[in-house]
């Protein structure tokens, strides 16, 4: 099974996965493969704030197989501003969530 | 080369990993590609280019350009590129909203000049229309002069260089700029210029093809942030999300802004300073360090010139004393001087915000100060001097102007900077002159390409709506029908897009050789930019404009470099050979001695060069005019501290708001206030309120509709709104709305301290929700 593992300290909100499938999967505006939530900003300590995106799959997503095919990386993954999203086998994502904080682990 | 943060095992895959690197006659390197800039894949063609607007921004980034039967399908970015490494922000994604759009302009159009404001456009061939522009232009001038028509632009971009010499070789000098009072980038530039004769950038390897594997590169130990967004706005030629590959890879972060954006939650410091008065921070911070003793003293000892005398000034404003004026607390200040005093090399990433002030040239020197004490330029790591190809800055054609039409340049006599310091007229004297019309001077016509001056940019649309109304013959030149162009636009052409166009890629911020590349035929009758300025031109002034095709006159551009255009786009991206430590090694000044560019030789606190032009040669920190502390009297019925021009993923300035994709992201034009400030004015989240203030001392009023973000990202006291609103599903006859949604009304054309800068970030406003119905 796939999964897409996001670390999410590093996601700035930038819109770009999302619209990267849309156009790359030819889905009308409105619809998403990879939908991008907001949680805060509040201050939860003095000058400590949670402010926070995650980009999260939808049923529109079809792991990009055409251009995993093709020797491509998935349009979100090449296109993710920060680095921060990554397709690959989900007993692999298991392992590195396991180990690293920040992590937001999606499988299909 | 390019690093996944997610996990450093699972590197994306990078064709030019492993590629060979080739270095040409003159010492610009670049890689080996394994296909040509132009080739099929599964069916689609595929062009590899640079995207350099319109639409677009500053930077350029290399994109994949996938099209069928020439129609765009997708634009993805070119894992090739070592500038963005593939990555695109959302806007060149979803670009082929905009390129395929049912309301692009796709022929010329005239219009009667008593239907102005109408929606009244009759189509026209591109004889007619060029007939028309050569015959009334040659007429002005004729009659009144060259200087009788002005060529206006809206941001730089690769179009500037070709409006600059089409203007000049005309022979008019008023070639301007529509913000008011250049108040972006130029004032920084020059500010610049006035500290270390030199424009400084931040490094983060962008100059280097093998970027952060470079091994005389270093990571910065520290970012600092002041005034910019710009992993929003992706500004002065830095790509923004840089910013977060130099922290995945270590880098400490220092904001400073009004507003609690996602860098500032995520800094390791964030001053969050009132709109206006970074100087004074600035110069606190400076206390700090001098106070401690924890600045560079042997790059002071040695580069250093009017230590004593900036010493001296920052003797005056000590924490406390700034806390009143920042409401950054004392100890916050103390704090962030000593975290870029103990982490070096420091970089500075420095935005608009600095010069969206009247004082902004003094107030850019006191940031900067902070990085030269601390030793931070010209180091790996810290700030450089980007290489250039070619200049960019400083306009393209000025030898075409004669001695006596640049006498007449609109602005030279009354502001200093215009007449020592800068190439273009100054808009604000131009408005007022367009409006009084003296008989000695008039303004009869103009030609607006790349700019919608009455939905961004401009100010105070009542006094520019009524300036351009004066004029007898209005051009614009524009991808869509604009609101400016519906007020007082005479005459349209249509413009392509970048994927439908060649041209060259010079940019701001560290230059490489890159082309922008046709993928596909121009829609309909639309002509590129360049295309249009060259015929034009050759009808003008034909020995100025020698060349029969638009790759002629790039090659001709490019020809001091030895290469030509199809050269550069055969080896793009090329990078140029680059230096450290330039001033230590007699490579900044042209006499070959170590020093910087200034008189002096060193960083120049005290500035022989403003003193000369009769400015304040220290970098003094002024209270802007329309504050709560400089109108006590205007802020008891405006209390809010109003800072506009907040970017936004979505879209660039007035540009992208027609796409379907793109606009869901951002809809309506909205303004951010504190939840305890919308609880006493009986405001809620999501409600539609009026944002209302002074048109500065003009004593009119003014106000725009927006959207209420109610958030503790803003301080109580303040109001931060975006820009660049219109609304290209509205009526073309009520301007598309622009008159109720335009937050630049509430801002004068006021010239200011220098005529450089100008209060877009910091004025006074109130707000109230909208009643029923309006
Ligand atoms: S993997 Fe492909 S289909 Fe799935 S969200 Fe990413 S881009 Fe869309
Ligand atoms: S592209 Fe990356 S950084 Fe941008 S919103 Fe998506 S996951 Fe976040
Ligand atoms: S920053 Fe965005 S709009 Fe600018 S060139 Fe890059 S992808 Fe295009």
């Amino acid at each position: 099974m796939k999964a897409l593992l996001v670390n999410y300290r590093w996601c700035t909100g930038c819109h770009s996965c999302e619209l990267a499938c849309q156009v790359k999967n030819d889905l009308p505006a409105g619809q998403y493969g990879i939908k991008l939530n907001q949680v805060g900003p509040w201050e939860y300590a003095p000058k400590k704030w949670q402010y926070s995106y995650f980009p999260v799959l939808t049923d529109q997503c079809n792991l990009c197989a055409d251009r995993l095919a093709a020797g491509k990386l998935p349009s979100c993954v090449q296109h993710c501003q920060a680095n921060c999203i990554q397709l690959m086998d989900a007993s692999e994502a298991a392992t590195i969530a396991a180990a690293n904080p920040k992590m937001l682990m999606m499988t299909i | 080369m390019r690093n996944s943060c997610v996990s450093s095992s699972l590197q994306p895959r990078l064709v030019v990993d492993g590629a060979e690197l080739k270095i040409n006659e003159k010492g610009m390197s670049y890689w080996e590609h394994e296909l040509p800039w132009h080739y099929e894949e599964d069916g689609f063609q595929v062009t590899r280019g640079s995207a350099w607007s319109a639409p677009g921004c500053h930077l350029g980034c290399g994109v994949l350009i996938y099209s069928k039967d020439g129609r765009v399908v997708r634009v993805e970015g070119d894992p090739e590129n070592p500038y963005n490494q593939g990555r695109l922000c959302p806007r060149c994604v979803a670009v082929d909203d905009i390129i395929n759009h049912e309301n692009r302009l796709q022929y010329p159009m005239k219009r009667a000049v008593e239907d102005r404001g109408l929606n009244k456009w009759e189509r026209i061939s591109w004889d007619e229309a060029l007939d028309t522009v050569e015959q009334r232009f040659n007429e002005y001038k004729e009659r009144h002069g060259a200087e009788s028509v002005v060529f206006l632009q809206g941001t730089g971009r690769d179009i500037a260089a070709y409006i600059s010499r089409l203007a000049w070789s005309f022979g008019s000098p008023n070639y301007a700029f529509s913000l008011s009072n250049v108040a972006c980038f130029g004032p920084r530039i020059f500010a610049s210029m006035m500290t270390t004769g030199v424009f400084m950038i931040g490094d983060y390897s962008q100059q280097f093809i093998d970027r952060y594997d470079n091994p005389e590169w270093q990571c910065p130990a520290i970012t600092v942030v002041w005034g910019n967004n710009h992993i929003v706005a992706n500004s002065d030629g830095a790509y923004g999300h840089w910013v977060t590959d130099v922290m995945q890879r270590g880098s400490k972060l220092m904001v400073i802004d009004p507003r609690l954006t996602w860098l500032a939650a995520h800094a390791d410091c964030w001053l969050q300073v009132r709109p206006g008065s970074d100087g004074s921070l600035a110069l606190a911070m400076g206390n700090v360090m001098i106070e401690e003793g924890i600045y560079d003293k042997e790059f002071v000892e040695k580069w250093v010139h009017g230590f004593e005398e900036y010493s001296a000034l920052c003797a005056e404003w000590t924490p406390e004393r700034a806390e009143e004026v920042t409401w950054v607390p004392a100890d916050e200040i103390r704090e962030a001087a000593r975290l870029l005093a103990a982490n070096s090399p420091a970089l500075l990433q420095w935005g608009v915000a600095l010069d969206q002030r009247e004082d902004c040239v003094f107030s850019s020197r006191a940031v900067l100060a902070l990085f030269a004490i601390t030793g931070n330029l010209e180091k790996p790591g810290s700030n450089v001097v980007g290489p250039e190809l070619l200049k960019y800055i400083t306009g393209w054609g000025r030898e075409l102007l004669s001695f006596d039409a640049e006498e007449k340049r609109i602005g030279t006599d009354e502001l200093l900077i215009y007449k020592l310091g800068l190439q273009v007229a100054s808009i604000n004297k131009m408005i007022d002159h367009m409006i009084e019309q003296p008989e000695d001077y008039p303004i009869k016509a103009s030609w607006i390409q790349t700019v919608n001056q009455i939905a961004c940019g401009g100010v105070d649309n009542e006094r520019t709506i009524e300036a351009f109304k004066n004029l007898e013959f209005n051009v614009f030149v524009d991808l869509f029908m604009t609101p400016s162009a519906m007020a007082f636009g005479d005459l349209i052409l249509p413009v392509t897009t970048y994927p439908e166009r060649n041209g060259i890629r010079v940019g701001d911020g560290t230059q490489r050789g890159e082309t922008i590349n046709a993928a596909v035929p121009p829609l309909g009758e639309c002509r590129s930019d360049m295309e249009i300025n060259l015929e034009l031109c050759r009808r003008f002034n034909p020995e100025a404009w020698p060349w029969e095709t638009v790759e002629e006159m790039f090659s001709h551009i490019l020809s001091e470099t030895g290469l030509d255009f199809e050269g550069v786009r055969e080896t793009a991206p090329s990078y140029l050979p680059f230096e450290y430590n330039k001033h230590e090694k007699g490579l900044m000044r042209p006499d070959g001695q170590p020093g910087f560019l200034t008189p002096t030789g060193k960083v120049e606190l005290k500035s022989l060069g403003l003193e000369f032009m009769g400015f304040d040669p220290l970098p003094t920190y002024n209270e802007p005019p329309m504050t709560p502390y400089s109108q006590p009297e205007l802020a008891k019925d405006y209390p809010l501290v109003l800072q506009t021009g907040a970017r936004q993923h979505n879209t660039f300035h007035s540009e992208n708001r027609m796409s379907g994709r793109l606009r869901p992201i951002h809809p309506e034009p909205t303004v951010m206030i504190h939840p305890d400030t919308a609880a006493e004015l009986g405001v809620r989240d999501g409600e539609w309120v009026w944002v209302e203030g002074p048109v500065g001392t003009t004593g009119r009023v003014a106000r725009a509709k927006r959207v209420a973000e109610v958030t503790t990202a803003i301080d109580p006291r303040c109001a931060s709104s975006d820009h660049g609103w219109w609304h290209p599903e509205g009526d073309p006859e009520n301007l598309f709305d622009v008159n109720e949604i335009n937050i630049n009304n509430l801002i004068p054309w006021t010239t200011g301290l220098t005529g450089v800068g100008a209060n877009y970030k910091c004025i006074l406003c109130k707000i109230y929700p909208c009643k029923d119905g309006e």
